[in-house]
C-alpha cells in the first residue's frame, strides 16, 4: 500500500517537463480560444452601444423616418410592423407547433411519427431566405402583393420547428405517471393532454415560443420578398410593412450617415430587446429545476 | 378475474372525442409535412424554366449575366463551398476550446456565463453582423490591404498584368486588387462568428457527457488535464462533435444578410482572397427583387431549391449522426 502511494506520488513528481509544459501550452491555448469566441459579442455590444445611443431619442420610438439622406424621423414603423409580425408569426407558430410537439410526445407510436419528426428537424436548416422564397411563391404571387401576413407567415414557419422541439421536450418531462392517474379517473386521453399535461408543461411552452420569437425577431431575409418594408407608418397587415431587421439593412447599406447612424440605433434597440427575451426565458427556466 | 380482465376492453363512454383530438392534432402537424412538400414543389415549378434551359450546366456554368440572359451558378456554388468550409476550419478549434473551457477548465461561476454568452452569438440577428461588420471590421481589413498594397508595389503590377491575362499565382491569391476591404475573407471572419455557437454548445454538451470514471480512470494513472482531455474526452465525444459540426456547416451554406452585406457581390469566380465574390444566398436576397426577365427570376430560385436540398442534405447527416452515435440524452 505505502509501495504504491510512493510511486503514485514519485510518478506525478516525476511527470516530464515536456508532458507538463503540453499541459500548461494547451490550458492556455484553450483559455485564449474562449477568449476569441467571446470577444466578438463584446465588441459588438460595445460598439453599438457607443455608436448608436447618440441616434435615440424619443423621435426614434415615436416618428415614421424622414426621406432618406435626411434628419430627423424615426423607427415607428419598423417597431409598429415588428410586432405585428411577430404576432402573426406566434399565432402560426404556436399553433401547428405546438400541435406537432403534442403529436411527437403523446403518440409516440403512430406512424407518422418518424416522418414528422425528420421533416420538423430538416425543417429547422432550411435557410431562411429560401423559406421567404416559397412564401413569395405562395402568398406574394396569389394575392399580387407584399403584405404584412406574408411577412408573419414566413416567420412563423420558421418558428415551427423550433417549438416543436421544445415541446416535445417538455412534455416529456411530465412524468407518466400524472397521464396514467388522469387516465384511471375515467378522463378521455384528450382531456388528460389539454387539462393536466399541456398546464404542467405551460411554463416551458412559453419558454420555448419566447425562444423561437426572439430568433425569427432579428430575420431579415425572409421579409425581404414578402413583407417588402414601407417608410410609412402601416398597421394593417394586409399592405407591405417594415421591420426592425429590414430597416437596420436598409439603413446599414444606404450611403447616407444619418441613415447608418439610425441603423446602429435600430441595432442596439432589437439586440436588447432579443437579450432580454432570451434571458427572461432561460431564467424561467432555470427557476423550475 | 376474468371480470376484471374484460373491463378494459369495454369501451369508455369518456373516450369519445378521443378521435377528433388526434384528428386534429394530426391534421396539424400535417401542415409541418405539407410545408416541406410545398416548398419542393413551388421551388421546383419556379425554377423549371432555368433548368430546362441550362441543364446541368447550371451547376457548372460561371456565367451570370442577365443581359446575355445566361446563368450559371457554378461562381456562385463555388463562393458558397469556400466561404463556409473556411469558416468551419477556422471556427472549429475556436468552437472546441470553449467547450473545453467551459466543461473542463471553467469554475462554475464562470462556466455559466461563458456558456450563455456563446449562445448569445447565435441570437444575435444576421444583419446586426452585417453591420458590424460593414462598420466596424472593414476599415480594419481596409488599412490592412493598403498596408500590403504599398510594401508591394512590384507584385501589385505583377498581379494585375496577370490577372488580366486570365492567370494566377499563389503569392496574387493573397494580394488584394483594390483595397476595398470588403469581399471574400471578410464573409469569411463573419462567417466563422456566426456559426461558433452552434458547434460550442453541440461540443459543450457531449463533452459534459463523458463519463467521469473514464476521466478518473486516466487521473488515476497519472494523466496530466491535457492528456485526459484528448485520451478520454475528444474521442469519446467525437461523435457529437462531428454532428455539431455539419450543423454548423448548414447555418453557414444557407447564411444570407451578413454575408450578402460583405461580401462585394460579384458573380464571378474569386481570384484572390480578399476578392468581391458572391454566395448562393447573397444572391438571391440582392437579385430576387429586381429581376424582371422570367428566366432570371427563375434561375433565382433554381438557386434557392439547390440550397435547399444542400440544406436537408448536411441537416439531416448532422441529426442523424448526433441522434446515433452519442449516449442517450443528446440530440
Amino acid at each position: 500500500m505505502t509501495r504504491t502511494l510512493q510511486r503514485g506520488a514519485a510518478r506525478s513528481a516525476g511527470l516530464s517537463a515536456g508532458r507538463k509544459a503540453t499541459n500548461l501550452f494547451m490550458g492556455f491555448l484553450i483559455s485564449l480560444g474562449t477568449l476569441l469566441v467571446v470577444a466578438p459579442l463584446i465588441w459588438i455590444f460595445v460598439y453599438l452601444t457607443a455608436q448608436g445611443i447618440g441616434a435615440l431619442s424619443v423621435d426614434f420610438f415615436t416618428k415614421v423616418p424622414a426621406p432618406e439622406g435626411e434628419a430627423g424621423g424615426g423607427w415607428l414603423n419598423a417597431i409598429s410592423g415588428s410586432l405585428i409580425m411577430l404576432l402573426i408569426a406566434a399565432v402560426v407558430g404556436v399553433v401547428v407547433g405546438v400541435a406537432g410537439g403534442v403529436f411527437l410526445a403523446e403518440f409516440p407510436r403512430h406512424r407518422l411519427m418518424p416522418t414528422i419528426r425528420m421533416v420538423s428537424d430538416v425543417l429547422s436548416g432550411i435557410p431562411a431566405i429560401v423559406v421567404g422564397l416559397v412564401v413569395y411563391s405562395l402568398v406574394v404571387l396569389t394575392t399580387r402583393h407584399f403584405s404584412g401576413f406574408a411577412g408573419g407567415l414566413a416567420l412563423g414557419l420558421l418558428m415551427i420547428p423550433i417549438v416543436v422541439r421544445t415541446t416535445e421536450e417538455v412534455l416529456k418531462l411530465v412524468p407518466l405517471a400524472v397521464r396514467e392517474a388522469g387516465l384511471a379517473l375515467g378522463l378521455p386521453q384528450w382531456r388528460v393532454i389539454l387539462s393536466i399535461v399541456l398546464p404542467a408543461a405551460t411554463s416551458g411552452i412559453v419558454t420555448g415560443v419566447m425562444l423561437a420569437l426572439a430568433r425569427v425577431a432579428g430575420e431579415a431575409a425572409p421579409l425581404l420578398f414578402t413583407a417588402f418594408g414601407n417608410n410609412l407608418l402601416n398597421l394593417d397587415p394586409s399592405k407591405p410593412m417594415s421591420a426592425l431587421p429590414l430597416q437596420i439593412y436598409i439603413g446599414a447599406t444606404s450611403s447616407y450617415d444619418i441613415n447608418q447612424n439610425q441603423a446602429k440605433a435600430g441595432s442596439l434597440v432589437l439586440i436588447v430587446l432579443i437579450f432580454l427575451a432570451s434571458l427572461a426565458a432561460r431564467s424561467a427556466t432555470r427557476q423550475k429545476k | 378475474m376474468t371480470n376484471t380482465l374484460t373491463v378494459p376492453k369495454r369501451p369508455s363512454p369518456n373516450s369519445r372525442g378521443d378521435g377528433v383530438f388526434r384528428a386534429v392534432i394530426i391534421g396539424l402537424s400535417l401542415i409541418i409535412i405539407a410545408v416541406f412538400l410545398l416548398s419542393i414543389f413551388l421551388l421546383g415549378r419556379d425554377s423549371l424554366p432555368a433548368l430546362r434551359e441550362f441543364g446541368f450546366g447550371f451547376l457548372t456554368q460561371t456565367v451570370w449575366n442577365p443581359v446575355t440572359k445566361q446563368f450559371g451558378a457554378g461562381s456562385m456554388i463555388a463562393g458558397t463551398l469556400i466561404t463556409a468550409f473556411a469558416a468551419l476550419v477556422i471556427s472549429v478549434p475556436l468552437a472546441l476550446a470553449s467547450a473545453i473551457f467551459v466543461a473542463e477548465y471553467a469554475p462554475k461561476w464562470l462556466a455559466n456565463p461563458v456558456s450563455y454568452l456563446v449562445e448569445l452569438l447565435a441570437a444575435v440577428p444576421s444583419v446586426v453582423y452585417g453591420l458590424w461588420a460593414l462598420f466596424a471590421l472593414k476599415p480594419i481589413l481596409q488599412s490592412f490591404q493598403l498596408f500590403l498594397f504599398t510594401r508591394n508595389p512590384d507584385l501589385v503590377t505583377q498581379c494585375s498584368t496577370l490577372h488580366s491575362n486570365g492567370q494566377n499565382s499563389f503569392a496574387c491569391f493573397f494580394m488584394p486588387e483594390a483595397p476595398t476591404g470588403q469581399g471574400l475573407a471578410l464573409a469569411i471572419i463573419i462567417l466563422t462568428i456566426m456559426i461558433l455557437p452552434y458547434t460550442a454548445s453541440v461540443a459543450r454538451d457531449v463533452i459534459r457527457l463523458v463519463p467521469g470514471d473514464q476521466r478518473e480512470a486516466m487521473y488515476a494513472l497519472g494523466a496530466t488535464k491535457w492528456e485526459v482531455i484528448r485520451g478520454a474526452i475528444l474521442p469519446f465525444a467525437r461523435a457529437g462533435i462531428t454532428g455539431g459540426v455539419i450543423l454548423a456547416l448548414g447555418r453557414a451554406l444557407g447564411e444570407t444578410l451578413a454575408v450578402a452585406m460583405v461580401i462585394g457581390n460579384n458573380p464571378e469566380f474569386v481570384k484572390t482572397i480578399w476578392g468581391n465574390t458572391a454566395t448562393m444566398a447573397s444572391m438571391i436576397a440582392l437579385q430576387f427583387g429586381d429581376a424582371q426577365e422570367a428566366l432570371h427570376r427563375s434561375s433565382i430560385v433554381a438557386l434557392a431549391l439547390l440550397l435547399f436540398f444542400v440544406s436537408v442534405v448536411v441537416n439531416y447527416s448532422a441529426r442523424l449522426i448526433i441522434v446515433r452515435l452519442t449516449p442517450k440524452g443528446i440530440q
